[in-house]
């Protein structure tokens, strides 16, 4: 391509392991939304952190508008004209607004001027932004628009954004296509990293596929079907899980008008939280990220306790007993941050299978642990869940994303809960092993067990709940039946709408939700 | 260039190869400081390391040094090994160890001249009990107001040295020491007294306790849960939160626990190898144990052969100064030295080391 | 003898001295801390200071060469344990501690043969007759250099942190390094520069003492003021002012103790002595006591290692 604004010819990066991206080449015109589409782990965040300096590419070259591009460091991609949005935000929650600005801004003009243009460019581009508020306060789509904004303000001719739709809800999501597509009408370049299948066909202009760090496609998204699009990705056609429909059983948790305070300064409150779960059932719950996810978790597994007559247990009052307590009673627990949190990085597998299991495996003894019983544990865990690793004296960290999780999940499975919480199970895991956590989830509800499923991921929720709710600002929803719910509904309970009215003006986005999991791709 | 890339785990072979080439390191710094000193490196190696167990001259007066510098050190580095696990940083030992010196003599001296059998356990009992008490200030205030233990525990030595100061001129002075600072001799009263156990070994009762929890020590942290969970706290503490640990509870078990055994150490010396409780009575080893738990790598066995090397750097300091007139502060940087150099080395046990730009692909 | 011979006068001037040492130290941990390292060895590189302070004063007879090499050594210690923790990765709280544990041995070494001498004396600013005023002369306008220096320094430090785009950088580090890293930050630059600072700082502070506080060398002489300049760190909520009253208000317990002392008050010497040391335990529970991470002011990054990985 003659007219390409970014050309990369044969981009290689290799870390010790793993190749991560391997002789990738594609282009990107001016004012095209172009989307790097692939699996987590295929190497789109590697090479779009290679175009913004971050790290330098072992072999191979790029240009931008005709001229060799082999920036050493983000300051010098930013003078080039390249700027990014990042997946984790790269922000500084006790600093505010202008402070977050100017620190991505080469030569940033006093702090007066400043914050009249990011008020000038929130404006114009339809993105609402008070230049004086702590960053740590926003939500997280106004986090995003920060970022944005920051981008904005260099007038940059290639805006890359790593999977900016994945904290928000949809009705945010239409107003940030918006602003992209005014964007691209004004000639600025978006590489648009996702895997978001329906998302790309209604955006981009063109696509690049990866898989395992090469580049195995390229095509127009609109004229694909998400099925199409998807098989590209994830390399083989992936079977939906297998659900028995079961009539709901008795209740095993209930929850009755629980309120808590945040665990940490920049944390969400829980409001008056009521729900009742029955055996046998999934429920969903769903919400942007840092609506009180964490928090709802911590009251669940007992981190943080609940004052008396809040939650029970099979009607037993489980509000003051602390994480080996209610494990005791039954209720399991997987939070969404694998290493640190779910398990230990340092400690092997055989440490992190006693870590929650002691109790009901009787792994120790008047408090003496037997190693032998812990090793078994953990060797069944990786057997019956696939964990490839050359065995339970392994590191955690030394496993990947995926087999960590199907071991976190599989830990928490083979104890036999009779209620399991877990939040995000699948995040950040390749296709097959998020198929088998899955299935794993409802084959759990199938034999009896009540399992509540905390996640971002909404194709996720619909295809596994069966019943489904919404996280606000620390308020849940009225749980309703999943089936039959529709994207636009699922937006309002996500925006805190709880009634259900649908509001005038608005585009009904008529599309069935059942339809959208089918179409977007299951990896996510 | 050179970079650095984290193992996938933590070497093993490492982590006990890293202490031997820190001593290495530190013998090759130590001998080049030496050597600017204006002192022959090898002949002060060689007195600092070989001379105290070996000399046919000074060996008979300095091999039994050894247990009994030793037992302090390894007793308070236990202690402190554990809360370190556990991400709980004590380093006012050497508070907690006056402290026990003074309730345990205070205890004792409260019925001279009795010479009842349970006096000197009584007073152990009390000398536990002091260094439990002064290590529970730094734990009720973490754990109430959120206050750093690192500098409660430190700016505690400095309240407890002037205590210990104040004792030995006032309420605990010698009535028949003709006004000179300083306790009656503990050690000259059999009742009270911690007497070498066997002659020419250094072996007294100090030591004995600092073996005993050592096996425990180990017993504790790699076979019991509570063990595990301090261990758990120190490496990731969400996950410890998660696994049902409360961060409150280990706070006061390290904290107290580490203060108990100071104090222990502080009664044993008290009553034996010190006799009394005089302004000089401490002499860093609360301060030089915080060397011996690292270099020992944490882990009880190694904290033993720790302490050992530790107190032999002690000896053979004394006998360097005396024989070369190196000076006594020479052997204090020495010490430290040994600690910067573990450190340093240490980053081999969780990265490698990788030369150039160019990395492995497989 | 009796409380009516303490001046109000001398009082507030010995104030100053008392806790100008105090005050240098704890701004350069205020830097060190701000971008995100934790750094416990100040003891050590204060007293590092304060015999190489101490020995080029004496050595060239210019107090000036002193402080300069007081700032170098502390300097050069620093970088010791930045290039351990920034490079090595090593663990900040042991690094700190070693720090402390090699500084108290390596002056004690370097001060054999510098006990008993006096150091050429450090020259009062001369503000000419405003000196002469009465209390505000003495209080105000009587001091050395350093004293000014290390106010002027309080206020460059406020500046710097809170006005500069330097400083704004140095905090973000400090907030988020991972973030600053993405925004291509140099993180582990930025903390050396940081890092050395502070021991410029501590090593400045703890020529203070030796050439004008005591003015003499002995061993240990810092008596715990590095860990009390910590402290001050944490009860000034991470601000320059905060350093500056958290410093003027333990050079007041101090120098009211010492009075006390002095002027034969009927209470033992030692429970004076233990006071200054007391009382910084009461402040850091009071601002500890007010929960949460973000009342507090602490950098949200601070002892955590940092690595770009990929």
């Amino acid at each position: 391509m003659t007219d390409a604004l970014l050309s990369v010819e044969g981009l290689t990066k290799a870390y010790p392991g793993v190749v991560a991206n391997d002789d990738v080449s594609f282009a990107v015109a001016s004012g095209e939304v172009h989307a790097l589409l692939g699996e987590n782990g295929a190497g789109k965040s590697t090479l779009v952190k290679m175009i913004y300096g971050l790290v330098r590419p072992d072999a191979g070259q790029m240009h931008l508008s005709g001229k060799p591009h082999a920036p050493a460091s983000p300051k010098e991609a930013r003078a080039a004209g390249v700027a990014m949005v990042f997946q984790h935000f790269s922000l500084f929650d006790a600093l505010d607004v202008a402070e977050n600005v100017a620190l991505g801004m080469e030569t940033p003009p006093p702090r007066r001027t400043l914050a009249r243009r990011i008020r000038e460019m929130s404006e114009a581009y339809g993105l609402p932004l008070d230049p004086g508020r702590i960053v740590g306060d926003l939500s997280a789509g106004e986090r995003q628009r920060v970022e944005i904004i920051r981008c904005l303000l260099q007038s940059p001719r290639l805006l890359i954004m790593d999977e900016p739709t994945s904290v928000l809800t949809p009705q945010e999501v239409r107003i940030l296509f918006a602003t992209l597509e005014k964007l691209s009408s004004e000639g600025t370049a978006i590489l648009y990293i996702s895997h978001k299948l329906e998302e790309i066909r209604t955006l981009c202009d063109g696509a690049t596929i990866l898989r395992q760090g090469r580049v195995v496609g390229s095509c127009t998204p609109a004229e694909k079907s998400a099925a199409e699009l998807a098989e590209m990705m994830v390399g083989s056609t992936l079977s939906a899980p297998k659900r028995a429909r079961h009539e709901a059983g008795e209740v095993a948790l209930e929850i009755r008008g629980l309120s808590l305070p945040p665990a940490h300064a920049f944390g969400t409150p829980l409001r008056d939280i009521s729900l009742t779960l029955r055996k046998g059932e999934v429920l969903g719950i769903g919400g942007v990220a840092g609506n009180g996810q964490d928090e709802l978790l911590a009251a669940l597994s007992g981190e943080m306790r609940s004052p008396a007559g809040r939650i029970e247990l099979a009607g037993r009052d489980i509000g003051g007993l602390d994480p080996t307590g209610r494990r005791d009673l039954g209720l399991l627990t997987a939070p969404e941050e694998r290493l640190g949190h779910a398990a230990a990085p340092d400690m092997s597998l055989t440490e992190n299978a006693l870590l929650t299991a002691h109790g009901r495996e009787r792994l120790a003894r008047h408090g003496f642990i037997d190693w032998s019983k812990a090793r078994g544990f953990a060797e069944r865990v990786i057997t019956a869940f696939d964990v490839r690793t050359p065995g339970p004296e392994n590191a955690a960290r030394s496993l990947s994303g995926g087999n960590l999780q199907k071991f976190v999940i599989g830990r928490e499975v083979l104890q036999r809960p009779a209620v399991l919480v877990v939040n995000q199970p699948t995040w950040g895991v390749d296709a097959s092993a998020a198929a088998a956590i899955r299935q794993a989830l409802l084959d759990l509800a199938a034999e009896g067990a009540a399992v509540i499923v905390i996640s971002q991921d909404l194709d996720e929720l619909m295809e596994i709940s069966d019943r489904f709710a919404a996280l606000n600002e620390g308020r849940l929803s009225d749980p309703r039946p999943a089936e039959g719910l529709s994207v636009e509904e699922i937006g309002l309970m996500l925006g805190g709408a709880h009634d259900l009215e649908r509001p005038g003006g608005d585009r009904p986005a008529a599309r069935p939700a059942s339809d959208a999991g089918a179409a977007e791709a299951h990896p996510s | 260039m050179i970079r650095l890339e984290k193992r996938p785990q933590p070497s093993a072979i490492w982590k006990t190869v890293t202490p031997l080439l820190a001593v290495i390191l530190t013998i090759v710094a130590g001998g080049l400081m030496f050597a600017a000193l204006g002192t022959d490196p090898v002949a002060a190696i060689r007195t600092i390391f070989w001379d105290p167990l070996f000399h046919p001259q000074y060996a008979s007066y300095s091999r039994p040094q050894l247990l009994v510098k030793a037992g302090p050190l390894i007793l308070i580095a236990i202690g402190l090994s554990i809360g370190f696990r556990a991400g709980i940083w004590n380093i006012g030992a050497e508070g907690q160890y006056i402290i026990g010196a003074i309730t345990g003599a205070g205890a004792g001296l409260a019925l001279y001249p009795s010479e009842a059998w349970w006096i000197f356990p009584m007073m152990v009992a009390a000398g536990a009990l002091g260094g439990w008490l002064w290590a529970m200030i730094p734990a009720i205030l973490k754990t109430h107001f959120n206050t750093n233990e690192i500098l409660v525990s430190l700016l505690l030595v400095y309240v407890a040295e002037n205590l210990m100061a104040s004792m030995a001129v006032g309420a605990l002075r010698n009535p028949e020491g003709g006004g000179f600072p300083g306790s009656r001799n503990l050690s000259q009263w059999p009742a009270a007294s911690n007497p070498e156990l066997i002659a020419g070994t250094g072996m007294h009762w100090g030591v004995m306790a600092a073996f005993v929890a050592v096996i425990l020590a180990y017993v504790l942290m790699s076979r019991h849960l509570t063990g595990f969970h301090i261990q758990l706290a120190g490496q990731a503490p969400r996950a410890a939160a998660f696994a049902g640990v409360r961060p409150e509870r280990l706070v006061v078990f390290c904290l107290g626990l580490s203060g108990a055994l100071a104090g222990l150490a502080g009664i044993f010396e008290v009553t034996g190898p010190a006799g009394q409780l005089s302004i000089d009575f401490n002499v860093g080893y609360g301060f030089t144990a915080i060397i011996v738990a690292f270099l020992g790598r944490l882990h009880p066995a190694g904290i033993l052969l720790a302490g050992l090397l530790m107190a032999l750097t002690y000896i053979g300091g004394e006998l360097a100064s005396f024989t070369l007139g190196i000076p006594a502060a020479a052997i204090q940087s020495f010490q430290g030295m040994l600690l910067f150099f573990l450190l340093a080395v240490d980053v081999l046990t969780n990265y490698r080391i990788r030369l150039g730009r160019t990395e492995a692909a497989t | 003898m009796g409380l009516s011979t303490i001046s109000p006068t001398l009082l507030v001037a010995s104030l100053m001295i008392a806790a100008t040492p105090i005050l240098l130290a704890a701004l350069g941990e205020l830097v060190v801390e701000r971008a995100g390292v934790l750094n416990l060895g100040v003891e050590g590189m204060m007293i590092t200071g304060a015999i190489c302070g101490f020995a080029a004063a004496v050595g060239t007879g210019s107090p000036a060469l002193g402080f300069v090499a007081a700032a170098a050594s502390g300097a050069a210690l620093a970088l010791v344990f930045g290039f351990l923790t920034q490079i090595l990765l090593s663990n900040q709280v042991a690094t700190g501690l070693a720090l402390t544990l090699f500084g108290l041995g390596l002056s004690s070494l370097l001060g054999q043969g510098y006990s008993g001498i006096r150091p050429p004396p450090t020259a009062r600013f001369d503000f000419g007759p405003l000196s002469d005023l009465p209390f505000v002369g003495r209080v105000v306008f009587g001091h050395d250099w350093i004293v000014y220096l290390s106010l002027a320094l309080t206020a460059l430090i406020w500046w710097f942190l809170t006005r500069s785009r330097a400083g704004l950088t140095l905090r973000a580090v400090g907030e988020n390094h991972e973030a600053a890293h993405a925004l291509g930050m140099k993180v582990v630059a930025i903390r050396l520069c940081a890092i050395a600072f502070g021991g410029a700082c501590a090593g400045l502070g703890g020529a203070y003492l030796s050439l004008v506080r005591v003015p003499q060398w002995t061993e240990g002489m810092t008596a715990g003021a590095g860990w009390i300049a910590l402290a001050i760190v944490v009860f000034a909520s991470w601000r320059a002012w905060g350093v500056l009253v958290g410093a003027y208000l333990f050079g007041g317990v101090t120098v009211l103790q010492l009075n006390l002392q002095a002027a034969g008050v009927a209470f033992p010497v030692e429970y004076l002595s233990m006071s200054p040391y007391l009382v910084t335990i009461a402040v850091l529970v009071l601002m500890s006591a007010r929960s949460g991470r973000r009342a507090l002011g602490a950098p949200a990054c601070l002892g955590k290692p940092f690595h770009a990985s990929q």
